[in-house]
């Protein structure tokens, strides 16, 4: 005879009282594929946890982002933002799609030379920038963009050592009525530190000024702000042609549009107040079109967006390793991923959804990654059904930083598939080893462990 | 493991105390072995019940019984 699926008994206490307008449950279906990809399989064949990207997604969030611009304004590129996901098969998806690269370290910058994207079509950002990359961005006729004024007189010197003129933009902070202020990056506009800056590019004759970046904050929500800042940009290029004699080639606004992740502490979900693409695109090509450049004069927009073209792409498998109760009588629940590979879950409350068929029955549930350590909290409070060891999950949205900023802490990196456009796997990264993780340790030799006495 | 003697339930999984006034919803496995509790059956009685009739193996369901025991106990539900 066939046993009956087993569900853990539960009992929960029902409350007379206002109703909770957004209610409680979130999840009425289980994820259970990955663009056709089975999650059962996935984390057979890769382990768990294993991060799993969607090329597909990528594509189409990549095409539909560009055209929300190309539809309304002439020149548009983009450059796809290193930092926010730079496993080298990610960055060649954008690069085919025909993203340049931005990168802000050399480290970076290699891996973008590495991918095959010209120089030339490689923003160097940053604040630091040795002389060494400084000089191989120039033999490369990299865009570089200038941070502080140390590193523009160095910049100058090098020039001047090698007898060439490199391509450069200064980045911009300024005040757009966003707090806090990204000021500590570029020169300030208010104070007239950016303007004193192009002056002197100008004025050295050494560097060829051809751009002004910004890039005004992160998980933007607000679209005014970004017409605050193309009107700051085009009043500095007008500038820069009127009283300079220099005409601004290109505005790179760098990026800070947001995606459908809820933050941390927020009222409503993200979904419902955040602006769309196309209205990004439309403040800030508005702004630029409008601002009173003739047609033949209207700068080339360079647009460096990082999160909104790779986060909706990526997931996490991971899987339940133990269910508790707390103290207090609140149900924890311990995964077998935790902020060392989901550092997002810093500031996002992540949607995550059981892989495997569940009643409707659910449970307040504080979520715990694997790690011995108090901070590792993956969800502080979610709603989930019954989970039982064993039981898998799917973290979704986390293609952004969390492959960058994800720690060797406690457990290794895991590994990294993508799946192609014809539902196909590949591994991408693979997951860390001890080998790998000791192959840069060097031991002294009189700690080096000796073979016991009499052996 | 007793139940106090005024707690009412139903095989729906609703159960009522009378003396708090508080009253609880039960997935059908746990009111499934509220009733059972009810009738008086012995633990050891019921924990055979539910492996002869559930997909579960003995270790997962002596967890979840302890479990289970400090919910009802939470609950005030238990005559301690």
């Amino acid at each position: 005879m066939t046993k009956l699926a087993y569900e853990r008994p539960l009992i929960l206490k029902m409350n007379a009282g206002l109703m909770n307008k957004f209610g409680t449950r979130t999840e009425y279906e289980p994820v259970k594929q990955i663009d056709g990809m089975p999650v059962k399989r996935l984390i057979e064949t890769y382990g768990s946890p294993v991060f799993v990207i969607s090329e597909r997604t990528i594509r189409t969030t990549y095409r539909n982002a560009l055209r929300s611009f190309t539809t309304r304004y002439p020149k548009v590129q983009f450059a796809w933002s290193y930092k926010t996901n730079y496993i080298n098969a990610v960055c060649n998806i954008f690069h085919q799609e025909g993203s340049w690269g931005e990168v802000v370290s050399g480290f970076e910058y290699r891996k973008a030379l590495g991918n095959g994207v010209p120089g030339n079509q490689i923003i160097f950002n940053g604040p630091e920038k040795t002389t060494e990359e400084l000089e191989l961005a120039i033999n490369n006729d990299s865009l570089i963009h200038i941070d502080h004024f140390e590193e523009l007189y160095q910049l100058i010197d090098i020039s001047d050592r090698m007898n060439k003129k490199p391509r450069v933009a200064i980045r911009v902070n300024m005040d757009t009525g966003v707090y806090p202020m990204w000021d500590r990056f570029g020169f300030n506009y208010e104070n007239g530190t950016a303007w004193s800056a192009l002056t002197k590019i100008v004025a050295s004759g050494k560097l060829n000024l051809t751009g002004l970046h910004c890039h005004i904050g992160t998980y933007m929500m607000v679209t005014n702000a970004y017409t605050i800042a193309v009107n700051k940009l085009c009043d500095l290029a007008w500038n820069c042609k009127t009283q300079l004699n220099t005409v601004i080639q290109y505005i790179d606004m760098g990026g800070g549009f947001p995606t459908a992740n809820d933050l941390r502490g927020a009222y409503l979900p993200a979904k419902d107040t955040i602006p769309s693409i196309d209205e990004f695109a439309e403040a800030i090509t508005s702004a630029l079109l409008n601002y009173g450049f003739s047609t033949a004069e209207l700068p080339l927009l360079i647009l460096e967006t990082g999160r909104a073209l790779i986060d909706e792409a990526g997931y996490l498998l991971g899987s339940v390793l133990a269910n508790k109760r707390l103290s207090d009588g609140r149900r924890a629940t311990i995964m077998d991923f935790g902020v060392n590979i989901l550092f997002t879950s810093f500031w996002y409350e992540h949607k995550i959804s059981p892989a495997q068929d569940f009643t409707h029955h659910t449970e307040d549930t504080v979520l715990y990654g694997p790690l011995c350590m108090n901070i590792d909290i993956v969800r502080q409070t979610i709603t989930l059904p019954l989970l039982n060891r064993g039981d898998h999950v799917v973290v979704h949205r986390v293609g952004a930083y969390n492959m960058t900023q994800w720690m060797q802490f406690i457990q290794m990196r895991p590994n990294v598939v993508l799946i192609d456009e014809k539902g196909q796997d590949h591994l991408i990264r693979s997951a860390e080893t001890l080998e790998y993780i000791e192959q840069m340790e060097r031991m002294p030799e009189y700690l080096a462990p000796k073979p016991p006495k009499g052996a | 493991m007793r139940l106090k003697k005024n707690i009412a339930s139903s095989e729906s999984g609703f159960i009522f105390n009378p003396g708090t006034g508080d009253s609880f919803s039960a997935n059908p496995i746990a009111a499934e072995i509220f009733l059972q509790l009810k009738d008086g059956n012995a633990v050891a009685d019921i924990k055979k019940n539910i492996l002869a009739k559930y997909d579960v193996d003995t270790n997962v369901l002596e967890k979840d019984w302890d479990d289970f025991n400090a919910q009802l106990r939470e609950a005030n539900l238990l005559d301690i």
